[in-house]
């Protein structure tokens, strides 16, 4: 008998899902947002294909306020990969000058994430799209389905949601109606964190610990990625050992002050830790029932 | 769970292996609204340490907001994650929680208790190999807690944790506790469970959640977690013949040709001879790839890609298997439902059907009889409404490769899509192939029916008497036939009873049986007529869908139908075999017109009322219709 550890188990249905939209959808794509989710997710989508390319684009939103780092680890992985890579940005936003100060994080995160994504999948005819949340990161995650049905106007109904069962999917959409698609929604950070070490999976280094330059903001540590950001006069940027549990825009994701500079350090610091992950985003903490709130306008 | 403090890197590096080996084990949790289910998870999530500290400080927040526990923690409001169920103060939809222990990592499916939203909690019972249904003790068992436990039993659970919660409040009583133990084992009995562990607990204070109680010495089973850690978490259904659902054919160039799927019973090694369960053909595996370079052997779970020695023509939706022990092929089965749809089930319109890989057009046949989720009862049906479960013949476009869902929970199951909305409005768990029309070809005859008939000089048909037991339907088909007989008529009379001795000895009266006996004593009467015979049939035939099914297998005008009209009081008062006596006294259970319906024809063709004629001039009344055609 041929017996699976936990993550072969978490592997192998995420293969599955992968061939099953595959095989059932005219025009998918990969939400790519470079962090260390998408970078699994990536993973095990070469995984499901190979010896075959993968058979859908690779789909990034940018803000032009991810960290540096980020961007020029997605251009090395796009092509190390061999992937196709489509950049968006919401153009107008960026002409109407949104930044996450002076319009607020919720309002920034609006319309240069969910606003943008909502262009891309109508710009290209997306008809599926796969995402990189987990049920473990927060409570209305937890209630939603791995295919996750999305009106015409990109909306989840949390109340109505069609019944998944088995891992026989439901995969029928009219057209401009789509389905997100949660390959890890069974995942957990530690599982991540694990499957990271385990197949030696690329991530970009600020989710290891070093020394980067930091300002503290509303109790967070921030690091100062670009001259963008706007500071205090009294305000100088110091030097800490820091590492980033999450990654976004720069400005919204706060840094914790670690010593964990290797995979093996993080995933002890992380099965050890006593607070959640989204700890570290801003745009969670808003207001009660944020997420969901988000998710129903069409946010990932 | 921490991988304390120690600072070498092999410590680390074992200790993450560890992490790393634990299999895992997916059960659900269920019962009634205020049994404790949330509060349960909650206390699992603060035991095995998976609520961290932030989480801690928006759930006291949550709790003097939205709570319903006073002062304490409300922990429903961690596993409620909807806004609309923490207005409500209800779960809706199932949550999937995390967390894991030293021997295994867990992830719960917790479900709602409502009726209405049955459809949900199959949807976690349907990925579960485990289920704990909780119930509170000062209770006992409700009505939730057989409809879930039976809900899970149809899903293919066998393993069941009782988990008697709140002994507490009711000083840890013994006695108490096994009064309820033994009453939930009874009953459970015919839900075909594997394993039934009773544990009592307190969620709110822990006692036998995480560690063995002090409150509680006379119990000396394990505590639920660690009865989590050790029941069996595999071996549902005989999946050990192999299955391979084809899912996608991966074919990047002229050099490749993979099927790729993940495996649904059983092992695959290279060498190994394979069948297409569609086409029959045969042919052995060359290579087991996948990227992390070709296996010798895969089993049961693995996602794999297989390439085929030879050119096969297997596409999505067909499916490997071994050839000594192959799935059924078939566009006919029987199998259990689910109904989650706003729309009733209509048997006749047409559903699409999804297996797990293959998608055809489908339609219900034959709605057999639905089940009663609260008593286990079958009942007759002519159609399902939302959240109710029922027994369908189906009948499908193209065959489907499967088998029969307690042996494989992958191939033997499939959802119904409705055809206009795409929305999932049912479910389904497959019984048994129906092998009716397989193989079997019409055999053209050179004498027919008209020229049976004609030789007779009679119009065949088929006069069906149906009506309460004691209304007078034999004695007025008697006399029928007597009249019939004599006027130079070729007739044959069935009776109920008399089948009973023969051709249908083997059913009994419940309403599956009913409706078989109905069935068949139709397409006895069919090939009656088709030998030019006019046949007389008397049977009660209580429900209105097999006598409609009866009439739609004859030839059009060839039925009539008679309903033989007498008030249950008149029945019960002539009782000439004293069935009614024994109904009445509970000695017969599914005795028409006491504990099991009858349905009054609609438009008969005839009705006979007996209160006001003798069964000689009701039966005239048939001779002089029949002469009328």
């Amino acid at each position: 008998m041929v017996h699976l550890t936990h993550l072969q188990s978490l592997e192998a249905e995420a293969i599955h899902i992968f061939r099953e939209v595959a095989a059932t959808f005219a025009n998918p794509a990969m939400l790519y947002s470079v962090g260390k989710d998408s970078s699994v997710m990536l993973h095990l989508a070469m995984k499901a294909f190979y010896p075959a390319r993968l058979p859908f684009p690779l789909l990034h939103v940018d803000t032009t306020w991810k960290f540096k780092s980020m961007i020029a680890f997605r251009d090395r992985i796009a092509e190390e990969y061999d992937v196709d890579l489509i950049v968006h940005t919401n153009r107008q936003g960026l002409a109407d000058g949104i930044d996450p100060f002076t319009h607020g994080a919720d309002y920034y995160t609006h319309v240069m994430k969910t606003e943008a994504l909502r262009q891309a999948l109508d710009l290209h005819g997306f008809d599926a799209a796969f995402g990189g949340a987990r049920r473990d990161e927060e409570k209305s995650r937890a209630k939603e389905r791995i295919f996750s049905f999305r009106d015409e106007k990109h909306g989840w109904d949390p109340k109505n949601q069609r019944p998944e069962m088995w891992k026989t999917y439901t995969t029928r959409v009219a057209p401009k109606q789509s389905m997100r698609v949660f390959p890890l929604s069974n995942w957990t950070e530690a599982d991540i964190w694990l499957y990271i070490l385990k197949e030696a999976i690329p991530i970009v280094p600020l989710y290891l610990a070093a020394k980067r330059p930091v300002v503290e903001k509303d109790g967070m540590l921030i690091m100062v990625d670009d001259n963008r950001l706007p500071l205090r006069p009294d305000q100088v940027a110091r030097q800490e050992r820091v590492r980033f549990r999450t990654l976004g825009c720069y400005p919204l994701t706060a840094a914790m002050r670690s010593g964990a500079s290797t995979i093996e350090e993080v995933v002890a610091e992380t099965l050890a830790s006593r607070t959640s992950e989204r700890h570290g985003r801003i745009i969670d903490r808003d207001e009660n029932a944020s997420m969901e709130r988000k998710k129903k306008e069409g946010y990932f | 769970m921490t991988p304390g403090n120690t600072s070498s890197n092999s410590a680390i590096a074992e200790y993450l292996r560890q992490q790393e080996e634990k299999p895992l084990l997916r059960f659900m949790t269920c019962g009634s609204v205020d049994d404790g289910k949330s509060t349960l998870i909650g206390r699992l999530l603060h035991d095995t340490k998976l609520i961290f500290e932030d989480q801690l400080a928006a759930l006291k927040k949550d709790s003097r907001r939205h709570g319903t526990a006073g002062d304490d923690m409300d922990y429903a409001l961690l596993v409620d994650g909807l806004e609309a169920e923490r207005e409500q103060g209800i779960t809706i939809d199932v949550a999937y929680r995390f967390f894991a222990t030293d021997k295994r990592k867990f992830i719960v499916a917790d479900t709602p208790g409502h009726e209405e939203y049955t459809h949900n909690m199959a949807t976690g019972a349907s990925t579960a190999n485990l289920a704990v249904v909780l119930l509170d003790a000062q209770q006992g068992a409700r009505t939730q807690t057989r409809r879930h436990s039976f809900i899970a039993s149809l899903l293919g659970i066998r393993h069941v944790i009782l988990a008697i919660n709140k002994m507490d409040l009711i000083g840890f009583d013994q006695t108490r506790f096994r009064s309820i133990a033994g009453e939930y084992r009874a009953f459970a009995e015919e839900l075909g469970f594997r394993t039934i562990d009773i544990i009592p607990i307190s969620a709110r204070h822990g006692d036998n959640v995480a560690a063995p109680s002090q409150n509680m010495r006379w119990y000396e089973g394990p505590s639920l977690l660690s009865a989590l850690e050790t029941v069996a978490p595999e071996d549902n259904g005989v999946s050990q013949v192999f299955r391979f659902p084809v899912q996608y054919v991966s074919r990047p160039n002229a050099e490749f040709r993979g099927l790729a799927g993940q495996i649904a019973g059983g092992e695959v090694a290279r060498g190994d001879v394979v069948m297409s369960a569609k086409s029959g053909e045969v042919t052995t595996i060359k290579r087991i790839v996948t990227a992390d370079g070709d296996a010798d052997l895969a089993g049961k779970g693995q996602a794999v890609t297989l390439v085929l020695d030879g050119e096969l023509d297997i596409s999505r939706g067909d499916m490997l298997a071994s050839p000594e022990n192959p799935p059924h092929v078939a566009d006919q089965f029987q199998a259990h439902v689910i109904w989650f749809g706003t729309d009733p089930l209509m048997p006749g319109r047409g559903y699409i059907l999804r297996t797990e890989t293959d998608v055809c057009l489908t339609s219900i046949t034959d709605l057999r009889h639905s089940i009663d989720i609260n008593t286990f009862v079958r009942q007759a049906a002519r159609s399902l409404a939302r959240n109710e479960i029922g027994v369908c013949n189906f009948s499908t476009q193209t065959p489907i490769a499967f088998d029969a869902y307690k042996d494989n929970r992958s191939t033997g199951n499939f959802i119904l899509v409705d055809r206009s909305s795409n929305l999932t409005v049912g479910a389904g768990m497959i019984d048994f192939p129906l092998r009716r029309s397989r193989n079997v070809r019409w055999q053209a005859l050179a004498v027919t029916k008209k020229s049976r008939s004609a030789l007779m000089n009679q119009r065949p048909c088929v006069i069906w008497f149906t009506g309460l037991s004691a209304s007078g339907k034999s004695t007025i088909a008697n006399s029928l036939e007597t009249q019939l007989h004599a006027m130079g008529h070729h007739t044959i009379l069935l009776d109920g009873d008399n089948l009973r001795h023969g051709l249908n000895r083997d059913l009994g009266f419940t309403n599956a049986d009913r409706v078989e006996n109905i069935r068949r004593t139709a397409e006895v009467a069919r090939l009656m007529t088709d030998a030019g015979l006019i046949v007389i049939v008397s049977f009660i035939s209580p429900f209105s869908s097999e006598r409609q099914f009866a009439r739609e297998i004859m030839a059009e005008g060839e039925f009539i139908e008679v309903f033989v009209d007498t008030p249950i009081k008149e029945c019960i008062r002539r009782d000439p075999k004293g069935l009614y006596k024994r109904a009445l006294a509970g000695e017969i259970e599914n005795f028409t017109g006491i504990d099991s319906a009858y349905e009054i024809p609609q438009n008969p063709e005839l009705s006979l009322d007996t209160m006001l004629a003798d069964p000689e001039t009701l039966a005239k009344r048939v001779v002089d219709f029949l002469a009328a055609r």
